[in-house]
């Protein structure tokens, strides 16, 4: 009964990725909304089952135009999940959130005269994005990473050339890697990334952590300290390599 | 201009107060005006390590209130005649202590002065932020225990991103004062090794000072150690670090160990 006590679950966080279809109204609406209209009347409910986000990326419009819009797609059943391309000063509490970074898909076909969505595969009406050759983010930092920093960077990698203190943290979305003896704490793969791993030069840390798993010193048993290893994941089990 | 030091730890009784009056009696010594600055608003006790505490008028925030002049509150020593202190107040709430007064203090003090010490209170807080802020030069006093080395850490981290020399781009220079270093105790490996501090701090080395009576009593008697027995090893290790302050080479040893530690400590410099 008390190891549930003394060994709280985390709460796990993770990110995740979902293709959403982009909106982008022309000036003046009322003629788009007609066209938007004529669209719809061709193939009901193409919007029902779609995360909608709408791409407002050099409009001139207000706020009051804004809640307009939004309104009249909602009567129209397009309910809108997010906003791109807005100043923040335009988004209240009562409007959708911004949404920012992001990529460019592929068009999604409009459906042609007749046809209904419902009979077409999804894969047909949102294809997935080509892989675009893309380099993954990494953040490399120099220096020693002192007790008390933290080093957020939930993109993608970091690689520390320096030792990572007692008391100092780093959180990446992929993989860490420290040149350096390692005293401190560690999150990698914090976005959901259970293939991101924990690599260093000499172990000597408080935690480590690989999407939401985690190990404290404690757990670690002492034959590991002092030397190179690496922690990835296999499945729900933690895994410990040496590197020497 | 002269030269702005700030002698800082993080964690409290490691030798800051001893330290900062100590070099700056070594650094008087040859001449060189100082002013040892006391930044520990209401805990201050650098006026009694150099004897002053029955001469203090007015304080540092007597002059940052405008209530007195900076040169009514510098307290000549009786000793040496180059060698000033500016206390702290007391009495006063430490939030008197204002980023434009401190500012406008140091400034002023580096004007007349070749090297303004600045002795930081513990903790991480307002004074010991506002102590570090303007300075040129950080020491960072430490001893050789867990504890220690980690606040001494976080202190660095805060020198590399507080202070205005930071803020502009530019690199802190931070030297490293080993401080109550226990030659049997280390014997014994009940203290952490000189060694594994450097390499868990990484800043370079500016001495060594060994655990000695003789600090305790040149306290008790109001003098800095350096004046108090100038030829006692806790007096040599300042006189020494004094030097190297000011950019002289010197062979470092390790107090208990016969030879000098010269090539291994100067192989370590760049850290």
């Amino acid at each position: 009964m008390t190891s549930v006590l003394t060994q709280p679950r985390p709460i796990r966080l993770k990110g995740r990725s979902f293709l959403a279809l982009a909106l982008t109204p022309e000036q003046p609406f009322e003629d788009w909304l007609v066209r938007l209209d004529d669209l719809a009347a061709r193939s009901a409910g193409f919007f029902m089952r779609r995360p909608v986000v709408l791409d407002i990326n050099g409009l001139d419009i207000d706020r009051t135009q804004l809640r307009e819009l939004i309104n009249k797609l909602g009567a129209r059943n397009v309910r809108i999940m997010g906003i791109e391309g807005a100043r923040p000063s335009l988004l209240g509490t009562d409007l959708p959130p911004a949404m920012t970074d992001g990529r460019p898909a592929s068009n999604i076909e409009a459906p042609s005269e007749g046809e209904s969505v419902e009979s077409k595969s999804p894969e047909k009406t949102a294809p997935p994005a080509p892989p675009v050759p893309q380099a993954q983010p990494s953040m490399l930092v120099t220096q020693p990473v002192r007790s008390g920093q933290s080093i957020i960077f939930t993109e993608g990698d970091v690689t520390v050339v320096g030792s990572v203190a007692s008391g100092a943290e780093i959180i990446a979305g992929g993989s860490i890697h420290i040149y350096g003896t390692l005293r401190g704490r560690v999150m990698a793969g914090t976005m959901g990334h259970a293939s991101a791993r924990i690599f260093c030069s000499k172990l000597e840390a408080e935690l480590v952590a690989i999407d939401g798993y985690y190990k404290t010193a404690e757990d670690l048993g002492p034959d590991l300290r002092g030397k190179a290893v690496q922690f990835w994941l296999e499945g729900d089990t933690f895994k410990v390599g040496s590197l020497a | 201009m002269g030269k702005v030091i700030v002698v800082t730890s993080g964690k409290g009784g490691v030798g800051k107060t001893t330290s900062s009056a100590a070099l700056g009696a070594a650094l008087a010594s040859n001449g060189e005006k100082v002013v040892v600055v006391d930044f520990d608003v209401g805990l201050r006790n650098l006026d009694l390590v150099m004897g002053a505490e029955r001469r203090v008028v007015y304080d540092l925030v007597n002059v940052i209130q405008g209530e007195a002049k900076l040169t009514q509150a510098l307290i000549r020593d009786k000793r040496l005649e180059t060698l000033y202190l500016l206390p702290a107040s007391q009495t006063r709430d430490k939030d008197n202590l204002t980023a434009d007064g401190v500012e406008w203090v140091i400034g002023a003090l580096k004007q007349t002065f070749d090297w303004v010490i600045c002795d930081s209170p513990a903790g991480i807080e307002r004074g010991a932020t506002l102590a570090m802020r303007h300075a040129d030069v950080a020491i960072v006093v430490t001893n050789p225990e867990v504890s220690s080395v980690r606040d001494s850490d976080r202190i660095i981290g805060l020198l590399d991103s507080k202070t205005l020399k930071a803020e502009n781009g530019e690199r802190m220079e931070k030297h490293l004062l080993l401080t109550r270093y226990d030659p049997v105790r280390a014997e014994r490996g009940d203290m952490l090794k000189v060694e594994d501090v450097l390499e868990i701090l990484s800043i370079p080395l500016l001495g060594i000072v060994p655990e000695s009576m003789d600090v305790l009593r040149a306290s008790n008697v109001g003098s800095p150690v350096t004046l108090a027995d100038e030829r006692s090893a806790p007096a040599i290790a300042y006189f020494d670090a004094a030097r190297r302050l000011k950019g002289e080479m010197l062979p470092i040893a390790i107090p208990g160990e016969k030879r000098g530690f010269f090539g291994k400590f100067f192989g370590r410099k760049a850290a």
